[in-house]
């Protein structure tokens, strides 16, 4: 009994970062939930693989004029974020037929621009830290932050998850009735790119989108319902944020990969077990009608 | 057996419209007899003073950077049934979202019952939906009562009373707890058949109603629409399936960009006019780029 409170919660116990850093996590965890889930049903995870990407240049930004300022930091993400989403919808209806080019042309361009910036003053270090983040650096202000951007998410995405449902599912039919589909389109991509700007510290550009679409696709194995999906996802970020930081802390691995690939795992667990489940209960449900 | 238009939260469009009988209840096929002869229709559109038609002035529809179809004008009329028909690239289906408030005009104007916004019930074409967004037939078709609850208000009780009568109408019976994804092709186009019934709007937009769906369904489908028109509904359909235009649609648009035909289908879908159709669009292979 001690052993297993030695080996599984003594870590957090002991060290203060440890609980800072999981506090964090599981916050952005809960509004990954939803967030990653809606994405995926979308379709749209090459967006938010964009969108991630286009928080770096704003944040770079931020690193060269303030340095490490957690404030000058999210704040230049979310402005290069938010400007890329506006553009890539504008570019979208430019060229219906090309869209995907052109997202891959923003998140080349983003990637390109950010490290440029960085390098201009930074270090390798401080490349490293944009790239995949430090969080087990995050600090108190950085955790009010993530716990004001979840809990801000959590509140809007309520209050417009219908709309947003429907537009997610029949784009045509919210204009029918006279509704403007692109408003809650447009506070769901707002959405996102807080929650990436507030993933930014934790995970970094290139990781920050990690943590928001491999739980949620690992729990879309279990269940077709949308309520169970996101409640699922959120145990399963959870899960994969604990069992992450555990094994940096005993491996001295990086802490941000070591959560993201804990997820990448479970999602491999979910392919292959959900696929088992399913082929055992039709042929369960053979031998009933039999 | 349920009645549409005697239950009570049926929007009566006149009061000789709402002794009319059967329109959904028969569906779902042979449960009531039914004769389609068009003199059987007991009611002429003088009974439906509030359907106005829809009226099109010069209307311009871009798609992207072109125009997909440019300058129509004309009137469909109050109680109508017309089908609108032309070679693929027409722009049939902009012309119908246009007109559905889905697509902006690029100029021109229309005008509908309810003033300049249409009171219409549309369906989209099953390519314009996410078949695999986690939604069941019970909340899709009670998305055709969406004016009751709109976009953040809980629905009615009444409502879900409502919703298993219209997906029964259009013969979903007891599906209303499966996921949309489950359903065939034919079963789906039902469920936005229930839903346009719950919509029950004074003008119904059917894009492609009866594409890839199977003969069964698409017979109590078109029944339905034949008594969207009886009960004095305007109802414009996009078809592609030629006799069954001239068998059940009394006017047809004949478009290719612009409008080749409109009017009495007997006289708008000859074969003179379906090749120059064919031929304008021949033409120019793409719509002239926007200034």
């Amino acid at each position: 009994m001690s052993e297993a409170y030695g080996l599984l919660i003594e870590p957090f116990a002991s060290f203060g970062f440890m609980r800072t850093a999981l506090v964090a996590c599981m916050a952005l965890a809960l509004t990954n939930g939803p967030i990653g889930t809606l994405l995926l049903l979308r379709r749209m995870s090459l967006e938010g693989d964009v969108l991630s990407h286009a928080v770096m240049p704003g944040a770079a930004l931020g690193f060269l004029y303030a340095g490490y300022s957690f404030a000058a930091l999210s704040f230049g993400g979310f402005v290069t974020g938010a400007l890329v989403a506006g553009s890539a919808g504008f570019v979208a209806r430019l060229h219906p037929k090309r869209q995907e080019a052109s997202l891959a042309a923003f998140y080349l361009l983003s990637l390109a621009v950010g490290v440029m910036i960085v390098s201009a003053r930074g270090s390798n270090v401080d490349l490293m830290h944009v790239l995949f983040g430090t969080v087990l650096a995050v600090d108190m202000r950085g955790l009010l932050f993530i716990a004001t951007v979840s809990s801000v998410t959590l509140l809007v995405l309520a209050v417009i998850y219908r709309p947003l449902a429907v537009d997610s599912f029949d784009p045509t039919f919210l204009r029918s009735v006279g509704v403007g589909g692109g408003v809650f389109r447009g506070i769901f991509l707002t959405a996102v790119v807080l929650n990436l700007v507030a993933s930014f510290q934790a995970f970094g550009t290139l990781l920050a989108i990690g943590p928001m679409l491999l739980p949620a696709a690992a729990a879309l194995c279990w269940t077709e319902r949308i309520w169970p999906t996101i409640a699922l996802n959120v145990v399963i970020g959870m899960t994969a944020d604990y069992a992450g930081l555990l094994t940096s802390y005993y491996a001295n691995l990086p802490s941000g990969p070591a959560i993201v690939f804990a997820s990448g795992i479970i999602y491999g667990i979910s392919l292959i077990g959900a696929g088992r489940m399913r082929r055992r209960v039709s042929r369960a449900m053979e031998g009933d009608s039999r | 057996m349920m009645n549409f238009l005697k239950s009570p939260w049926r929007r009566p469009l006149s009061t000789s419209a709402a002794k009319a009988p059967e329109i959904a209840a028969s569906a779902c096929g042979s449960r009531l007899p039914h004769s389609l002869q068009p003199g059987e229709r007991t009611y002429s559109t003088l009974d439906v003073p509030e359907t106005m038609g829809v009226e099109l002035k010069d209307v311009s529809v871009a798609y992207g950077a072109r125009l997909a179809v440019t300058g129509i004008t004309g009137r469909f009329a109050p109680a109508s049934l017309t089908a609108i028909v032309g070679p693929n690239g027409a722009g049939k289906s902009s012309l119908l979202k246009a007109i559905a408030g889905i697509l902006p005009l690029s100029s021109g104007t229309i005008r509908s019952a309810g003033g300049s916004k249409c009171d219409v019930a549309y369906l989209p074409q099953q390519v314009d939906i996410e078949r695999t967004f986690p939604v069941s037939v019970g909340e899709l078709v009670a998305l055709g009562a969406w004016r009751s609850f709109g976009a953040f208000r809980r629905p009615p009780d009444a409502v879900f009373d409502r919703v298993a009568e219209a997906a029964a109408g259009a013969g979903l019976e007891g599906l209303l707890d499966r996921p949309v994804e489950s359903l065939s092709v034919g079963e789906f186009q039902r469920a936005l058949f229930g839903r346009l019934l719950l919509q029950d709007a004074p003008v119904f937009l059917l894009d492609e109603p009866f594409a890839a769906v199977d003969e069964r369904t698409t017979e109590d489908l078109l029944r339905v629409v034949l008594h969207w028109h009886e009960a004095g509904r305007t109802v414009i359909a996009v078809l592609h399936d030629l006799d069954q235009v001239r068998a059940h649609f009394p006017t047809a648009l004949l478009l290719a960009r612009s409008c080749i035909g409109w009017g009495d289908t007997a006289s708008v879908v000859t074969e003179e006019n379906l090749a120059r159709a064919r031929n304008t669009l021949r033409g120019s292979t793409k719509g002239p780029v926007l200034a």
